[in-house]
C-alpha cells in the first residue's frame, strides 16, 4: 500500500483527513506522555502522510500508540481539528490484529484484555477479578506483582467486592461480544 | 422527582463513596436517582483501544435500556462513563448506518435522544439554585477544582464552557463557601487508565497536578471522576516517589464536599474510604 | 423599414475553419430586412472596418450586425466605426461566432447552422434597437478619505498635492493609526514616530485638506463623481478654536485610571485626554463614557482649570453633509484578542502580552519609556518567549489565513529585546518564517545569526504559571518533535491581524463588498487591487488585507492616483445600458403602479421615486425612477416588475423576445 492508499484507508476507517496536518507540532507539545513516546504524535501524522508500508509497519510496532491516553488534549488544541485519538484507536486495533504490539506495551494490552474479559463474563467490571485476571496475564509476560500493596487497603476500605456484580440478561449481552474478541492470527 | 442514574462499575467498587455521597445528597434534596435496570459496563478505555464495535455497542446498550425504562434525563457521575456515553450518542447520531446496525445487534430500539448529564451539570441544574436552603455548614477551605480530561474533552463534542480553564466546579465550590484557587492543571491528564499497567506514568502525571495544586495553596483537591480520584489518592505512593517528597493534600469528590456542607458526617460522606486522610477539620 | 447590413468575419481561420462563412453570409442575405451581407477575413482590421463604413453610406443601412468574436473584445471597435459613418453606435450589434460557435464545436453542417441562427437572432434584435446616447455625469472634485492611519494620510497628501480637495475623517481623537503605536519599524529599524509625525503635521497644515477627527461616516449616497456623505462629528466637549492645547485639564482630571488605548492597555489616561504627545490635532477630547461629570453630574474640574474657557459640556454631535466625487477607504485593521486561546494564558497572566503591547514597551513614548519591563512587577525579563501565528493559520479556533506582518515584527521584537537586554535570552516559536519582501529575509537572518535569537520550529500548546515563572510548553519539530519546556519571564503573542469590528456595517453603508473575514474586497485580485466593485470608491491599506507599511503606502498612492485620474475629467460618460421606467400618454402616464418592488430588489440603490404632477403642481401619480448614474444595468428590477414597466435600454424585453422567437421560428 502506497502513501495515497494509506491516507485513504485511514480516512475511510476514521473519517480523519491526515493530509490537513501541517506539522505544527502543537499536538506533541501538549501531549502528557510525549516524552516517553518513541514516535511523537506529530511524527506519526507525518509518517502517515509520507507513509510507505514500512513506515506504517513502524507505526504499528511503536510504543506510542499504546502510550496514548486518549486524553484528547491534542485534538482539542489542533489548529486543523485533527482527531488524533481516533487515529490512535484505529492504529492500536490494527496493531493488535496484525500482531505487531510493542513488547513494552504488552502489559497495557494485557490490562485492556483482562478488563474486557471480566466485562464479557459478568457484564460489569469487578475490580478484584480484573486485578487477578490482569496479574495472571502479566505474570505470563513476566512482570511483578506490583499491586499487592494496594489490594489490602482496598479491601479494608470496602472497595473490593469479593463477589462480582452480574447483569441479568447475559444471553443478550453476550451477543455484543460475538466475533469481537478473537485471538490474533498466528 | 425521579431522574435516571447510571452508576458505572467504579462506583460500585473502588469509588463507592462517590455513589454513596451522590445518593445521599440527592435524597436529602428530595431527588430520587433511579438506576437503569440491568446496566452494563461502558467498556471504558479498554474497549475503544481494542475494539471499535464494542466501544460503541457497550455504551449503546445502556442508552437503549435507559430509553426502555422511560428515562429522559440520565445522570452519569463517573466522568469516564459520561464521556463514553456522550461520545457514543454523538457517533450514533452522526452515522445512521452504524445506529441501525447496533440497534439490530442489541435487538432493542434506539432513538438516541437521551439528555445525559455529568455530575457538574446535574449539580448546576438541581442543586445550585437551592444551595442557600440546603447548606448548613459552609465549606471554608482553599480548594483546587480538578476537572481532568473527560468532562471537557474533546471540546468538539463535549461542549463544556471554557475547556482550557473551566469554571463550573469552581462556581459550585465557591457557593459552598470554599475558596477555589487559580491553578494551571485543571484539565491536565492524570494518567487515567494506566493506573495498574503503567503506574510510574500515573505517578508523574498526577504528581505534576498535585504539585501545582499545593504550590498554588490548595488544602484539598476536589474531583468529579473516579479515575482521577484513584490516581490522585490511591496512587499517592507513586506520586510521592516521583516528586521525591510526601504530599498530604487530600482528594475528595465534589459530592462529598456538598454532603459535608449539607451537614452530613464524615462517615456519611464516605471520607473514611480514602487512602490519604482528610487532615483538616471540615466540619467547622 | 429596416435596412440591415450583416458582416461575417473569418477571424483568420478561427471561425472559417469550422463554420462555412460563405454560406452564413448567403443565408443572412436572404433574411427579411437585410440590405447587404458579406464575409471578410478580418472584419476588425482597417480594410474590414472600411467595408462596414462604406456600406452604411452606400446602402443607407439602419442597423449593423457584425458576426465575429466576443463583443467584450471588439464591440467598441465596430460601434466606433458605425458612428464614424454616421450611424448611432448603439444600432450595431455583434453575434459571437467564435467563442459561442467555432471554438466550441467541430466542423459540421450543424455548426454552420448554429452560426446562421445566431446571426438571424441578432438581425431580429437590431430591428428593435433604438439610438442611444452616453450618459454624462459631472464630477465633484473633492475626495473623502476615511481613516487617518498611514494609508489615509498618504492618500490624502497625494490627492491634495495633485491639486484636489480632500476631507479626511478619523474616528479617534488623533490621526496616526497603528503606525503611531509602533516603536521601530522593520526592516530598517527606524523610529516609527520619527517618520510618521512630519506627515501627520503636513496633513493638518495642508491647504487642500480638511481634517475631521473624532468623526465617522454616517451615510453615503450617490454615485461616482457625485457622492453625498453624511459625517457624524462626535462632540469633543471642547471649543477647538479656543483650546490652545496647553494640557492643563489633562493633568488635573481626577479620573485617571482609564486603560490607555494608545498604550494598548499598558498604561492609563484621564477622561479628558490627548491620546499621545505627538497627536494631531494636539487638543483634548472628553471621553463621555468615563467622565465623572457626564456619568455622575459632578466634577467640571477641567472647566475650572482651563485658562481659555474652552470646555463645552453641552456640545452635541454634529451631522455634516458634504459632496465628494470619490472615496478612499483606509480604515485599517485590528489585532485579535488572544483570549480566544486560553491555552496561552492571555488575560490570565499579566506577563503574557500581545505584539502591539510589546511595541508600546519598546517605544520611547511608551509606559516604560522604552525599557522592556514586565507589566506584573516592572522587572526586566531575562527570558522571553515569542509565539508566532497566535490565532493565525488556525482554522479551528482562529483565522485560516496568514496575518503576513507578524513574522517580521516578531523578528523585530526579538531583535529589539536583544538590543535592550544584553544578558537576556529570547525564543521564537514559529511554523514558517515568512519574510518575502525587500531586505526581509536578510533581516530575519540577522536576528538569528547576529542577535542570537533562538528560533524553534513548533507551536506552543500551553503557557502556565508556576513559582513565578511562565512555563511555555512547546515542541521542536526539527528535532524529531522533541517537547521543549521554557521557564520564561514574559510571553509575547503575535496575535492575528483581523478586520476592524464594525467593518461589515461600514461596507454595507458604502455598498462595497467584503470578504469572508470582513476585509473589504478589491474589484479584481490582480488587475484592480485598489478599486472596489462600486465605481468611485477605492481602497488603501490594511482594511483590504493585512499588510505592512511599505505595501500600505504603495496602495495608498495607487488609490490617490486613481482619484486623480477620475478628477482629471470634468464629466464622466457612461454606457447608456441602464434601466428606464416607461412613460406613456395621459391619462396612464406610465404603466408603473408604484409598488416599488424594483427599489427593494435593486442592489445598487439606483431606484428612487418620481412624482408626476399636472400643470398646477398636483400630484397625479407616484412612479419609480431610475438614477442612470447609479444603475449598473444588471436587470434585476426588470425581473421583479409586476407590470413590466422597466426595461434595460438596449436589452428590452421586446428585444429579448424577438431574439428568442427568431431562434424558435426556424425557417
Ligand atoms: C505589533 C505590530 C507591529 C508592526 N510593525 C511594523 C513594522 O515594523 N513595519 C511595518 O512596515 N509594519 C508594521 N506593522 C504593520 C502596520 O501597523 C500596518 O501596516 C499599518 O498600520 C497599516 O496602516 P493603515 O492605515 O492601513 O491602518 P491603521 O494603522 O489601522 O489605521 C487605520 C485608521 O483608520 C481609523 N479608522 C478605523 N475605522 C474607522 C472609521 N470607521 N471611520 C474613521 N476612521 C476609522 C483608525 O482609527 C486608524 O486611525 C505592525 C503591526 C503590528 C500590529
Ligand atoms: S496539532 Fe494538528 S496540525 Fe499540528 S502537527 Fe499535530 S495533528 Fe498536525
Ligand atoms: S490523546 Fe494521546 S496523543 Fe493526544 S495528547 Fe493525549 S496522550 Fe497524547
Ligand atoms: S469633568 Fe470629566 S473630563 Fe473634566 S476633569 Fe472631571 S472627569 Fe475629567
Ligand atoms: S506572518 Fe508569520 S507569524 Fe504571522 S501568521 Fe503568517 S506565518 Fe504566522
Amino acid at each position: 500500500m502506497e502513501t495515497k492508499n494509506i491516507l485513504i484507508e485511514v480516512k475511510r476507517q476514521t473519517g480523519v483527513n491526515i493530509r490537513e496536518c501541517y506539522q505544527c507540532g502543537k499536538c506533541t507539545a501538549g501531549c502528557p506522555v510525549a516524552e516517553e513516546m518513541d514516535l511523537r504524535p506529530s511524527v506519526i501524522m507525518r509518517m502517515i502522510q509520507s507513509g510507505t508500508n514500512e513506515e506504517m509497519d513502524q507505526i504499528l510496532r511503536s510504543y506510542t500508540i499504546w502510550l496514548c491516553l486518549t486524553c484528547e488534549t491534542c485534538y482539542s488544541r489542533c489548529p486543523m481539528d485533527i482527531d488524533i485519538p481516533k487515529v490512535m484507536d484505529y492504529l492500536r486495533q490494527r496493531s493488535l490484529v496484525e500482531g505487531k504490539v510493542h513488547p513494552e506495551a504488552r502489559k497495557i494490552v494485557a490490562f485492556h484484555k483482562s478488563f474486557l474479559n471480566t466485562v464479557k463474563r459478568n457484564g460489569r467490571l469487578s475490580e478484584l477479578f480484573l486485578t487477578i485476571d490482569y496479574k495472571m496475564r502479566s505474570l505470563r509476560s513476566g512482570t511483578l506483582f506490583q499491586d499487592m500493596t494496594v489490594a489490602p487497603g482496598m479491601i479494608s476500605r470496602g472497595k473490593l467486592h469479593l463477589i462480582p456484580e452480574q447483569i441479568k440478561d447475559k444471553k443478550g449481552f453476550s451477543r455484543l461480544f460475538k466475533n469481537q474478541l478473537k485471538k490474533r492470527k498466528p | 422527582m425521579k431522574i435516571g442514574f447510571y452508576p458505572g462499575c467504579s462506583l460500585t467498587g473502588s469509588s463507592r463513596e462517590y455513589k454513596e455521597s451522590i445518593l445521599a445528597i440527592s435524597e436529602k434534596a428530595g431527588i430520587e436517582l433511579v438506576e437503569i435496570s440491568d446496566w452494563n459496563c461502558c467498556g471504558a478505555t479498554a474497549a475503544h483501544n481494542l475494539n471499535k464495535e464494542l466501544s460503541v455497542s457497550l455504551p449503546a446498550r445502556n442508552l437503549a435500556l435507559a430509553e426502555s425504562d422511560g428515562i429522559e434525563e440520565l445522570v452519569v457521575p463517573c466522568a469516564a462513563c459520561y464521556n463514553r456515553l456522550v461520545m457514543t450518542q454523538h457517533e450514533l447520531n452522526e452515522d445512521e448506518k452504524l445506529k441501525s446496525q447496533i440497534a439490530e445487534k442489541l435487538q432493542m430500539p434506539l432513538k438516541n435522544k437521551l439528555k445525559i448529564l455529568n455530575v457538574l451539570q446535574y449539580l448546576e441544574e438541581y442543586f445550585v439554585p437551592r444551595l442557600d436552603e440546603l447548606i448548613k455548614k459552609p465549606f471554608e477551605e482553599e480548594v483546587a477544582c480538578y476537572y481532568g480530561c473527560l468532562l471537557v474533552r474533546p471540546n468538539q463534542v463535549i461542549k463544556a464552557d471554557r475547556w482550557e480553564d473551566p469554571m463550573s466546579m469552581d462556581v459550585i465550590m465557591q457557593k459552598l463557601g470554599a475558596k477555589p484557587i487559580d491553578w494551571a492543571f485543571k484539565t491536565e491528564c492524570c494518567g487515567a487508565g494506566f493506573s495498574m499497567s503503567k503506574t510510574e506514568i500515573v505517578g508523574e502525571l498526577s504528581g505534576k497536578i498535585v504539585r501545582n495544586a499545593v504550590n498554588q495553596g490548595a488544602k484539598a483537591i476536589v474531583v468529579a471522576c473516579p479515575m482521577c480520584h484513584s490516581n490522585l489518592d490511591m496512587r499517592r505512593p507513586a506520586i510521592n516517589s516521583y516528586l521525591k517528597t510526601k504530599i498530604e493534600v487530600p482528594v475528595m469528590y465534589i459530592t462529598q464536599a456538598i454532603a459535608l456542607a449539607m451537614g452530613m458526617s464524615e462517615k456519611e460522606a464516605g471520607l473514611q474510604r480514602h487512602f490519604v486522610p482528610v487532615s483538616f477539620s471540615v466540619n467547622c | 423599414m429596416s435596412r440591415i447590413g450583416v458582416f461575417i468575419c473569418h477571424c483568420g481561420e478561427n471561425i472559417s475553419a469550422t463554420v462555412d462563412v460563405v454560406k452564413v453570409a448567403e443565408e443572412a442575405g436572404k433574411h427579411e430586412g437585410v440590405a447587404y451581407s458579406t464575409d471578410y477575413k478580418y472584419m476588425c482590421s482597417e480594410p474590414g472596418q472600411t467595408i462596414i463604413k462604406q456600406m452604411i453610406k452606400e446602402k443607407g443601412l439602419t442597423g449593423v450586425v457584425v458576426a465575429a468574436c466576443s463583443p467584450r473584445m471588439h464591440e467598441p471597435t465596430f460601434r466606433k466605426a458605425c458612428s464614424e459613418a454616421g450611424l448611432n453606435p448603439y444600432m450595431c450589434e455583434m453575434a459571437n461566432l467564435r467563442e459561442h460557435c467555432s471554438w466550441v464545436h467541430d466542423k459540421s453542417d450543424a455548426t454552420t447552422k448554429k452560426a446562421i441562427d445566431l446571426v438571424r437572432m441578432l438581425v431580429e434584435k437590431v430591428k428593435f434597437n433604438k439610438p442611444l446616447y452616453p450618459i454624462k455625469v459631472p464630477v465633484t472634485k473633492t475626495a473623502l478619505v476615511i481613516g487617518g492611519g498611514i494609508a489615509g494620510i498618504q492618500a490624502s497628501l497625494d490627492i491634495a498635492n495633485s491639486g484636489h480637495k480632500v476631507v479626511l475623517i478619523e474616528k479617534d481623537p488623533s490621526i496616526g493609526g497603528h503606525m503611531s503605536q509602533l516603536s521601530e519599524t522593520f526592516p530598517t529599524l527606524d523610529c516609527s514616530q520619527c517618520i510618521l509625525t512630519p506627515r501627520m503635521v503636513e496633513v493638518a497644515q495642508h491647504p487642500n485638506i480638511t481634517l475631521m477627527t473624532y468623526s465617522e461616516l454616517e451615510k453615503l449616497d450617490g454615485f461616482i463623481g457625485n457622492f453625498k456623505a453624511t459625517i457624524r462629528k462626535k462632540a469633543k466637549s471642547i471649543d477647538e478654536k479656543l483650546c490652545t492645547g496647553c494640557g492643563l485639564c489633562t493633568t488635573k482630571c481626577p479620573t485617571k485610571k482609564i486603560p490607555s488605548e494608545f498604550n494598548a492597555g499598558l498604561g492609563f489616561r484621564t477622561a479628558i485626554y490627548v491620546p499621545f504627545p505627538q497627536a494631531v490635532p494636539n487638543k483634548p477630547v472628553i471621553d463621555k463614557e468615563n467622565c465623572r461629570y457626564y456619568q455622575q453630574g459632578k466634577c467640571k474640574v477641567c472647566e475650572k482649570v482651563c485658562p481659555t474657557g474652552a470646555i463645552r459640556f453641552n456640545q452635541e454631535d454634529e451631522l455634516i453633509e458634504i459632496e465628494v466625487g470619490a472615496v478612499v477607504v483606509a480604515t485599517g485593521f485590528n489585532v485579535m484578542e488572544p483570549s480566544e486561546f486560553p491555552e496561552y494564558g492571555y488575560g490570565k497572566y499579566k506577563d503574557v502580552i500581545t505584539g502591539l503591547q510589546f511595541e508600546r514597551l519598546a517605544s520611547a513614548s511608551g509606559p516604560t519609556l522604552g525599557e522592556i519591563r514586565r507589566p506584573s512587577d516592572g522587572k526586566i525579563p531575562k527570558k522571553i518567549v515569542f509565539i508566532a501565528c497566535a490565532g493565525s493559520r488556525d482554522p479551528a479556533k482562529g483565522i485560516p489565513y496568514c496575518s503576513k506582518i507578524c513574522c517580521m515584527y516578531t523578528a523585530k521584537h526579538a531583535m529589539l529585546y536583544q538590543h535592550k537586554v544584553h544578558d537576556g535570552k529570547s525564543y521564537i516559536f514559529y511554523m514558517d518564517i515568512r519574510a518575502g519582501g525587500k531586505n526581509y529575509e536578510e533581516f530575519t537572518r540577522r536576528a538569528i545569526v547576529e542577535d542570537e535569537v533562538n528560533y524553534i520550529r513548533g507551536r506552543v500548546s500551553k503557557v502556565y504559571e508556576e513559582n513565578g515563572k511562565l512555563i511555555v510548553k512547546g515542541v521542536d519539530t526539527l528535532l524529531n518533535a522533541r517537547p521543549v519546556e521554557i521557564e520564561a519571564d514574559m510571553v509575547v503573542l503575535a496575535s492575528a491581524a483581523v478586520a476592524n469590528p464594525g467593518s461589515e456595517e461600514l461596507a454595507q453603508r458604502m455598498h462595497i463588498s467584503y470578504d469572508a473575514y470582513n476585509f473589504f474586497s478589491e474589484a479584481h485580485p490582480k488587475l484592480k487591487p485598489v478599486e472596489t466593485n462600486t465605481a468611485g470608491i477605492f481602497l488603501a491599506g490594511a482594511c483590504q488585507a493585512p499588510k505592512d507599511i511599505p505595501e500600505t503606502v504603495s496602495q495608498a498612492s495607487g488609490a490617490a492616483a486613481k482619484v486623480a485620474i477620475l478628477f482629471s475629467q470634468d464629466e464622466l460618460s457612461r454606457e447608456p445600458v441602464v434601466a428606464v421606467v416607461n412613460r406613456s400618454a395621459p391619462p396612464v402616464y406610465s404603466t408603473c403602479v408604484g409598488c416599488f418592488m424594483c427599489a427593494t430588489a435593486c442592489p445598487y440603490q439606483a431606484i428612487g421615486e418620481e412624482l408626476i404632477t399636472d400643470r398646477k403642481g398636483n400630484v397625479i401619480k407616484k412612479v419609480a425612477k431610475v438614477n442612470p448614474g447609479l444603475c449598473q444595468g444588471c436587470g434585476t428590477c426588470v425581473a421583479f416588475c409586476r407590470s413590466k414597466s422597466i426595461d434595460i435600454q438596449g436589452y428590452s424585453n421586446e428585444q429579448m423576445y424577438t431574439e428568442v422567437m427568431a431562434l424558435l421560428n426556424d425557417e
